[in-house]
């Protein structure tokens, strides 16, 4: 059942995938009356079927790359829609939508979930790792997306030329704030959520945990993320220069999560 | 008529060319005392707004060498500016200038600024004398068809200003500009008018600097706002979130230097600058900075081109009233030509008559006063038989434009009548001899 909660929630996503493949590529605000309600509904479908398949398992098995990806995509649409009610708009669905439906498209065709039979992720501690680390990521997916809109916009304001996109855009001042303060929303989540996962991994591993190839590309990430609000909190930047730095700390992001894959500490997989 | 206008507006050229044309306040009363006293011209008139330079003259016989004028007052030749420049004469001159009065032919169709602006012009063409009898009734025509324009159709009431496409652009970057600070760079009408608009949009602070400290007071007082000596200006402009420049600075105000500094000050927070100024005012590769944006006259055209479309058919019915203005002024102008003509014709003809009886009556002796009354008749009769189908067939040809000045004219020669503008040409006289009876 859980699973096909969850590909029932991967269809309503498909319909934000959908708004913003017509939206980039500039046939216009199509589906702008009914994403918001659909991807409001596959976000209740998919809250059923974490509760269902948590239920059915009987403990939180967050160790199925299936489980954490539609947990993590999950997240991401709670954190859109933290922004949306506060700013009304579904702008950065743009870049969130795509992202939300690959994970829990991947996560729904996958098999049967390998279930997790070490006690170890029985513990309560990582489940608040968990939660916190993909809120985090939650918050740095907004924000990627946020600073890409910022630059399209930007561009289409320098431009001078009439743009369907620049219609249909919030001002640039709310896409600002948005990825700002999604930014500020996620890094309290990140950091907090990194110390719960050493405090793990120097109980079971010692202090050697620290050479695994996804724990260093996770404090890089965080590295990153630092730089990302340093320098706005600093210098203000903003457009060009903070996309870059977001977009590279997305690809960062990326990195940790592939390493899941090669990693010795960090397998998903029982050993 | 003899109505000449040559210009350059915003559809014809770009912002570079205007900038070559523009003429500054300062010099207008004495480029358009030039303009009226150039060999050939007999009135003349000069629109120079940021869109639009307007030479607006009469020729003494319809063919007056204006771009000989431009050469000889901008000090260049303006064959090369060839393919920038309209020229319109006769109907189409009155058609053009009341097409621009009527704000149909601005950037931003239906904005109220140019009526003030060419009034302007024609006060100043007022003050040098540049301006006497066609002119001067072309001009008022001209008011009272923008006028009907603005109360007949609803173009007027959906214009979109200038002022009013930099608020929805500055709210595309803002978002709210509640709280947001505007600083005015040069105190003129459109920066005050931009500036009403987006105070009205929830602007609070607004600075004003300009050359004359006097005017920025006065400005600023307006607004409840802080007036900045110019000096200052560098220093203080990187406090507003939107600039608005307008001033007749020959060279441009703010580089890509400034906007660096500006936006190094202000930690990175976009900035919005408006440059409504021809010659520009901010140097165009500002806006290649990241978070500043640059908008001169030319892009707010673009912004508001969809605007035209949508009142494209007020437009058309604004046209339909302009071409039926058209058609009365003429009528009315070349009646107005030839009732000098009637009237002096009839004038020599009493003198004639009145000189005859005078000779009968020295011949004939006293006569009785029916007698008297008699010759009266007699004489006034057979001038009035005479007189008529001549008058007629005048007021007629003035109605026909193409064979008004030809008839008038054989009518004048074969009377032998007197060119009355000539001798008694004195500002102030009734508007008689006026043209047509030149050749």
């Amino acid at each position: 059942m859980p699973l096909l909660w969850l590909r029932i929630a991967t269809v309503f996503y498909g319909v934000g995938l959908l708004y913003s493949l017509l939206l980039l590529s500039r046939q216009g605000n199509i589906l702008g009356k009914i994403v918001e309600p659909a991807v409001g509904l596959g976000l209740i479908f998919h809250f059923v079927s974490l509760v269902e398949s948590t239920i059915q398992i009987g403990h939180l098995s967050w160790a199925s790359i299936q489980y954490s990806e539609s947990l993590l995509a999950f997240l991401a649409m709670v954190v859109f829609f933290i922004f949306f009610t506060a700013y009304r708009t579904v702008s950065p669905g743009v870049i969130i939508f795509p992202v939300v439906f690959v994970l829990t498209f991947a996560s729904a065709i996958g098999q049967k979930p390998i279930a997790l039979t070490s006690p170890f992720f029985r513990n309560g501690w990582i489940f608040v790792h968990v939660v916190l680390i993909f809120t985090g990521y939650a918050g740095l997916f907004l924000s990627f997306g946020a600073s890409l809109l910022y630059l399209v916009e930007e561009r289409a304001l320098k431009s001078k030329r009439s743009n369907v996109l620049l219609g249909l855009l919030p001002p640039l001042q709310t896409i600002d704030e948005i990825g700002y303060r999604s930014l500020l929303f996620g890094f309290p989540f990140m950091t907090l959520g990194l110390v719960a996962g050493s405090v793990l991994a120097i109980e079971k591993y010692g202090p050697m945990f620290f050479y695994d190839p996804k724990i260093l590309l996770s404090f890089m990430m965080w590295a990153v993320y630092m730089l990302l609000l340093y320098t706005r909190w600093s210098s203000g930047w903003r457009g060009r220069r903070a996309a870059f730095l977001a977009t590279f700390a997305f690809v960062v992001a990326l990195g940790a999560w592939a390493a899941n894959y090669f990693s010795r500490t960090h397998r998903f997989i029982a050993s | 008529m003899n109505f000449i206008v040559i210009g350059v507006n915003h559809q014809t050229a770009p912002v570079e060319v205007r900038e070559q044309f523009a003429i500054p306040e300062a010099r207008l009363p004495d480029a358009t005392k030039s303009l009226a006293t150039y060999p050939g011209i007999e009135e003349g008139i000069i629109v120079s707004t940021c869109n639009r330079v307007e030479l607006l003259a009469r020729t003494v016989n319809g063919n007056a060498d204006v771009r000989g004028f431009m050469h000889q007052f901008y000090g260049f030749d303006p064959a090369p500016y060839k393919r920038y420049l309209y020229e319109y004469r006769e109907r189409d001159a009155v058609r053009h200038v009341f097409r621009v009065a009527s704000s149909l032919d601005s950037m931003v169709v239906g904005e109220p600024q140019i009526l003030g602006q060419v009034k302007e012009a024609y006060a100043t063409a007022r003050a040098v004398g540049a301006v006497s009898s066609h002119l001067d009734a072309l001009m008022t025509r001209a008011f009272a068809v923008a006028k009907r324009v603005r109360s007949e159709t609803a173009i007027a009431t959906s214009a979109v200003s200038v002022a009013s496409v930099a608020v929805d652009l500055a709210k595309k970057i803002f978002g709210n500009l509640q709280g947001k600070s505007v600083y005015l760079v040069g105190a003129g009408k459109m920066c005050e008018l931009s500036a009403r608009h987006l105070a009205a949009h929830g602007a609070r602070q607004i600075y004003v600097a300009n050359r004359t400290y006097e005017r920025a007071v006065a400005l600023a007082r307006k607004f409840d706002g802080q007036a900045v000596p110019f000096e200052q200006l560098y220093d203080t402009v990187s406090n507003a979130d939107i600039v608005i420049s307008s001033t007749g600075a020959p060279h441009t105000l703010f580089n890509k230097e400034h906007g660096e500094k500006f936006l190094h000050r202000r930690k990175n927070r976009p900035m919005f600058f408006i440059d409504i100024a021809v010659p520009r005012d901010i140097d165009p590769e500002m806006n290649k900075l990241d978070g500043i944006f640059v908008y001169d006259i030319d892009d707010l055209q673009q912004v508001v081109a969809s605007h035209i479309a949508d009142r494209k058919t007020e437009a058309d019915r604004a046209e339909a009233i302009v071409q039926l203005e058209v058609d009365k002024f003429q009528s009315r102008l070349q009646t107005l030509d030839v009732v000098p003509t009637i009237v002096s014709l009839q004038e020599h003809l009493e003198t004639v008559r009145q000189a005859e009886i005078d000779r009968v009556r020295g011949r004939l002796g006293k006569m009785t006063p029916e007698q008297e009354l008699a010759v009266e008749a007699l004489t006034r009769g057979i001038i009035n038989k005479i007189m008529h189908t001549p008058i007629t067939t005048l007021k007629t040809a003035a109605r026909e434009s193409t064979e008004a000045t030809t008839v008038i004219d054989l009518v004048r020669r074969l009377f032998g009548l007197r060119d009355a503008s000539k001798g008694t040409a004195a500002p102030g006289v009734a508007d008689d001899g006026k043209p047509g009876m030149r050749n």
